[in-house]
């Protein structure tokens, strides 16, 4: 009963042949929707992406219409557009695709987004770590730039914008668009406090500024080139269109695959698509949108009405369909789309030790509660696995966490708060269990004598 | 300028149920406390740009309700509108008081928010207290105690980070005390505009820095130490020499320059430890420069002139107070004083020149200044001399009809009140004719020479008022006593006075002074001693605004006139 994947966005990553120059994807097609968006009216290409419904990609899932129809146009000050391509949260890595294989999807899709909004300006901030992935987008560029589809009166239109490519310098902060903001501006990648900095508002330079995810910038040109309505019909209500779920962990088969949103279970993606879980092993945990989302367990079910359907639900993890409104009634969501894949193998102290070793390094230590908390839970998670875990500390951890949530300046917040809280409800036992036989200081937790990974 | 006739828009704001009236659009932080309320807070300043990273003063918000389609207000059973809470917390110095803001400062939401923030911020802090110099006037301290739990989750390690890091030549940092606030960093970035302090390393080994090749080493570097809430940044010349509470605060006024910086004086039985910025709006914000801090050293200087003298001949001051009458009294007299005396000597003066009538001449003290709270003119008080009638011309710095007169004879007596008339260009031989009585704090070669000689206080000695540049009325008190025998300069004065018209001296109080100066003083009508605000009165300048003064613009100083030879350095 394989579901078919519906590959929009990577329609031809991987494809046999397919080359990331201009002369490849304008072959394909590429630049007709901007051709086609450059004829436009600005207002229009808004209203479409408005209806289309589409959402961001890079993790808090916001609808991308609404998002534009909050730039500050009063002010008069130049509209600015950055692509997000900082994608750093563990077990993402969707966006890499596109600007390794198609560079160009990204650029059209920022052109058509840039004219839409009239930004006077955009950059693609690209983490650190993407060296030739930088290289790729600036040559695209200058090619896209010789072909007149962007630089000064793009396709005779009247309309000008540029694209410069800027790299990070490796901080996980600088993907929170307002950290983000701050580096691009040659600062500290310190996120800001909003109020006031809302970027549609005081964004870059203290302009009206839209920052998109790059899957959200090539969803743009489809967008456009099917019209909003049109969008509309794939996926489900409230998440339109196709998602990248980057599957990793403890599959057969790890990857990326593309399919419509709502239209596969995790069951399905999981043991259709990744060839089920390792010789021997059964599915443990799952967290489904990158690191910082809500982890889930393999046996807990879910129950409650469907916002969309509006009938009853019953589901077993497996059961979960993969969209946005579905995962978001099982308490957690669907991020980034990053799925990590957990079996029976796997030490839960081990775990949560792993995630907290991450975001006690990326807190940017700017507000106290992130700062310290982070930290702290990155310290006390060592030391438990360490062998040295007491029974309070359990309870401590939650506590700590319940402390960060709510009360920091940026989401990084919630996304040291979230793994805790969650793998706390779901997985206590395991940790009090681990603690009651962590014994030599060698402190294991492997039951079933599996080899570690 | 004027100051406190315009009414200012009020906002009503509803903290823990109860309403309040606070100015509109004031930071909610000040505007809590304006009524009273405390939220604490760590990087919130009010002289600064808004960081929000302490997260110390999450409070609970919310506004009244409205329905989203009619506009008409949602009401609740009872038929009180409903007040819209925001889910979340929300950090109160990011907001402005306006109409219908509602707070909850001591839910427990609030309560537990600030245990997690104390709580965080101690877990990497040295809890050394006892062998900390900031120990006292500790906002961690003092927070903890009123906000937080009492005891410690912590079992970890705790960072290590720097101690003792000289950032400048006055300032020392023990960044393992550091709380992260920035408010040193955005004081270099936003008042001082010499941004040389960073963080470097992330999240919790974040550690404060000097940028690369640079020092703390600007005239402003001390604010920094003020305003560092714990005690990371500190004073080298003030730490570990006396804990705070020991000291007594005084309110004063630096002498450093016609800016006429607001301060405060730490003092523990008789002896000065440390001078500070005392906020004013107005004048000098929450700010003042490191030279200012410094003159207190003054008070004990080497130099310092302690016994009355005669001809060289230490002597009583009834002798000395007699001899100089006798001097003045032998033909014409010429005084000589400057903007260094206070409105009441000068006052006092201007009584000792009715009664002996000469002429009355200003020594001009210029300096270069910063543009900032230092202004071109090194003394406090000029415009003093202005305002009591003492004198009608700005200050010089050539005293040359002076010279030529006693030259030529026609001026027998000079009274010198501090003013080094050497220096002021009249030739010590010709001092040494003269009949020379001096009044001042310390030695210099005029006073060497003088034949009567009556040590005064320096400004923390004794009390009165300023008129600094913006003919501003400001008040200052004594810090400790002066030394011993000596009396305030007013009494001095007073007593030659009394000699002079034989009469008994009255050793007037300040209020005394200030009850005859606000008789016969036009600009000081109504006014008393007690009545001037501790932030000052705004005099009337307007009938001076023709004089070039020499001040030019500052931190809230807009010079009236142009300044005068702006190009030529005295
Ligand atoms: C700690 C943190 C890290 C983030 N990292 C990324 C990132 O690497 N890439 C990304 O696209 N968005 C990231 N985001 C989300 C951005 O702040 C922002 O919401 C997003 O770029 C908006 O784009 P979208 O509306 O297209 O999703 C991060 C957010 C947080 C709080
Ligand atoms: S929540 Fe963490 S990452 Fe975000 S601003 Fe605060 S300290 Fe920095
Ligand atoms: S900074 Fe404050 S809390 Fe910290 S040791 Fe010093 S006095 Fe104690
Ligand atoms: S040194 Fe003081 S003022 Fe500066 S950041 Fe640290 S705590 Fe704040
Ligand atoms: S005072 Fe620090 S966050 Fe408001």
């Amino acid at each position: 009963m394989a579901v078919e994947q519906r590959r929009v966005i990577y329609k031809h990553v991987d494809e046999e042949g397919y080359t990331p120059d201009i002369d490849c994807y304008m072959k394909h097609g590429g630049y007709e929707v901007l051709k086609k968006a450059i004829g436009a009216k600005p207002e229009d290409l808004c209203k479409e992406v408005l209806d289309s419904g589409v959402t961001g990609r890079g993790g808090a899932g916001f609808p991308t219409g609404m998002k534009w129809r909050f730039l500050d146009r009063k002010s008069g000050k130049p509209i600015y557009l950055i692509c997000n391509a900082d994608e750093s949260e563990p077990g993402t890595f969707k966006d890499r695709q596109i600007i390794y294989q198609d560079p160009h999807q990204l650029i059209e899709g920022m052109m058509i987004s840039a004219f839409a909004i009239q930004a006077k300006q955009a950059w693609i901030y690209i983490r650190g770590e993407f060296i030739n992935g930088a290289r790729i987008l600036e040559n695209a560029i200058e090619e896209a730039r010789a072909k007149n589809f962007l630089g000064d009166n793009v396709l005779g239109s009247g309309f000008s914008c540029d694209i410069v490519v800027h790299r990070g310098a490796g901080a996980y902060i600088c993907g929170e668009e307002t950290g983000l903001i701050e580096s691009l501006e040659g600062k500290r990648g310190y996120p800001r406090i909003k109020p006031p900095y809302f970027p549609a508002a005081l964004g870059a330079y203290m302009c009206p500024t839209i920052v998109n995810n790059v899957e959200t910038m090539a969803q743009v040109k489809h967008v456009i080139g099917m019209g909003g309505s049109e969008f509309a019909k794939f996926g489900v209500k409230g998440d339109p269109g196709t998602h990248i779920f980057g599957v990793s962990g403890h599959v057969q088969k790890p990857g990326y695959y593309e399919f419509e949103a709502g239209k596969i279970t995790v069951g399905e993606m999981l043991y259709d698509v990744c060839g089920g879980p390792l010789p021997g092993r059964t599915f443990k945990a799952l967290i489904p949108g990158g690191s910082s989302t809500k982890i889930l367990r393999f046996g807990e079910r879910f129950t409650g009405k469907h916002p969309n359907t509006g009938e009853d639900f019953d589901w077993g993890v497996e059961d979960i369909p993969l969209d946005a409104v579905s995962l978001k009634c099982c308490g957690t969501f669907l991020g980034t789309g990053g799925l990590i894949v957990m079996d029976d193998s796997t030490d839960m102290m081990e775990a949560i030790a792993n995630l907290m070793a991450f975001y006690g390094h990326e807190s940017c230590g700017q507000c106290t509660p992130c700062r310290e908390g982070s930290l702290w839970l990155n310290k006390m998670t060592l030391r438990m696995t360490g062998g040295a875990a007491r029974n309070q500390d359990v309870d401590l951890m939650k506590n700590i966490a319940d402390q960060i949530e709510g009360r920091t300046i940026c989401a990084h917040g919630e996304a040291v708060a979230w793994p805790v809280q969650s793998h706390y409800n779901k997985f206590k036992d395991e940790w009090l269990d681990k603690i009651a036989h962590q014994g030599n200081g060698n402190g294991r937790y492997n039951p079933k004598g599996y080899p570690l990974i | 300028m004027s100051e406190g006739n315009a009414e200012p828009k009020l906002a009503r704001i509803n903290i823990d149920g109860k309403d309040y009236q606070v100015p509109d659009g004031m930071n909610l932080v000040d505007a809590c406390e304006s009524v009273g309320v405390e939220i604490p807070h760590y990087c919130y300043h009010s002289h600064l740009s808004v960081a929000g990273n302490c997260r110390m003063c999450l409070v609970e918000m919310g506004m009244p309700m409205r329905d989203r389609a009619t506009g008409e207000p949602v009401l609740d059973d009872d038929g009180v509108q409903k007040i819209g809470w925001m889910p979340k917390p929300a950090i109160a110095c990011a907001s402005n008081a306006k109409d219908g803001t509602y707070i909850k400062t001591q839910s427990p939401l609030v309560k537990s928010c600030r245990e997690g923030v104390m709580e965080f911020l101690l877990v990497n802090h040295p809890l050394d207290c006892p062998i900390c110099d900031q120990a006292g006037e500790c906002r961690l301290q003092e927070f903890s105690t009123d906000y937080g739990r009492g005891f410690s989750r912590y079992v970890e390690e705790k960072n290590v980070k720097p101690k003792r890091t000289e950032l400048g030549p006055r300032v020392t940092l023990d960044d393992e005390r550091c709380i992260l606030c920035s408010r040193c960093v955005r004081f270099c970035e936003e008042i001082d505009e010499n941004p040389v302090l960073g963080f470097i390393e992330r999240g919790s080994h974040s550690t404060l820095t000097c940028f690369p090749g640079k020092k703390l080493d600007s005239n402003y570097s001390l604010n920094t130490v003020d305003i560092c809430p714990v005690g990371a940044l500190t004073s080298t010349d003030f730490r570990f020499k006396m804990r705070v509470w020991f000291l007594k605060p005084t309110k004063s006024i630096c002498t450093e320059s016609s800016a006429g910086v607001n301060t405060e004086v730490w003092s523990r039985e008789g002896k000065i430890y440390r001078i500070t910025p005392r906020r004013n709006d107005e004048v000098n914000d929450s700010w003042m420069a490191d030279s200012g801090r410094a003159l207190y050293h003054t008070v004990e200087a080497e130099d310092r002139m302690k016994r009355f003298r005669i001809d060289g001949q230490v002597c009583t001051l009834g002798e000395a107070t007699l001899r100089a009458r006798e001097l003045i009294q032998v033909g014409t007299v010429a005084y000589v004083a400057s903007g260094k005396l206070s409105v009441e000597e000068q006052y006092s003066l201007r009584k000792l020149v009715e009664k002996e009538p000469g002429r009355v001449t200003f020594v001009a003290h210029t300096q270069d200044g910063d543009g900032r709270l230092i202004s071109n003119d090194a003394t406090p008080n000029v415009r003093g001399g202005l305002v009591t009638g003492l004198i009608k011309q700005l200050p010089v710095t050539e005293l040359e009809a002076l010279r030529d007169k006693l030259a030529a004879g026609e001026v027998k007596t000079v009274v010198s009140l501090g003013e080094d008339l050497i220096a002021a260009g009249i030739p010590p031989e010709m001092l040494k004719k003269a009949n020379l009585v001096y009044l001042g704090t310390h030695r210099n070669a005029t006073s060497d020479i003088a034949k009567v000689v009556i040590p005064t206080l320096t400004v923390f000695e004794k009390s009165g008022t300023f008129i600094n540049q913006q003919f501003r009325l400001q008040k200052f008190a004594q810090a400790v006593p002066g030394p011993a025998g000596l009396l305030p300069d007013v009494w001095i004065l007073d007593m030659i006075l009394a000699e002079c018209e034989g009469a008994k001296c009255a050793r007037p109080s300040t209020p005394q002074v200030w009850a005859r100066m606000a008789e016969e003083v036009p600009a000081f009508a109504g006014l008393s001693y007690a009545k001037i605000p501790d932030t000052g009165v705004l005099l009337d300048g307007s009938a001076y605004a023709e004089l070039p003064f020499p001040e030019t613009k500052g931190w809230h100083y807009e010079p009236a006139a142009e300044p005068a030879t702006a190009s030529s350095k005295f």
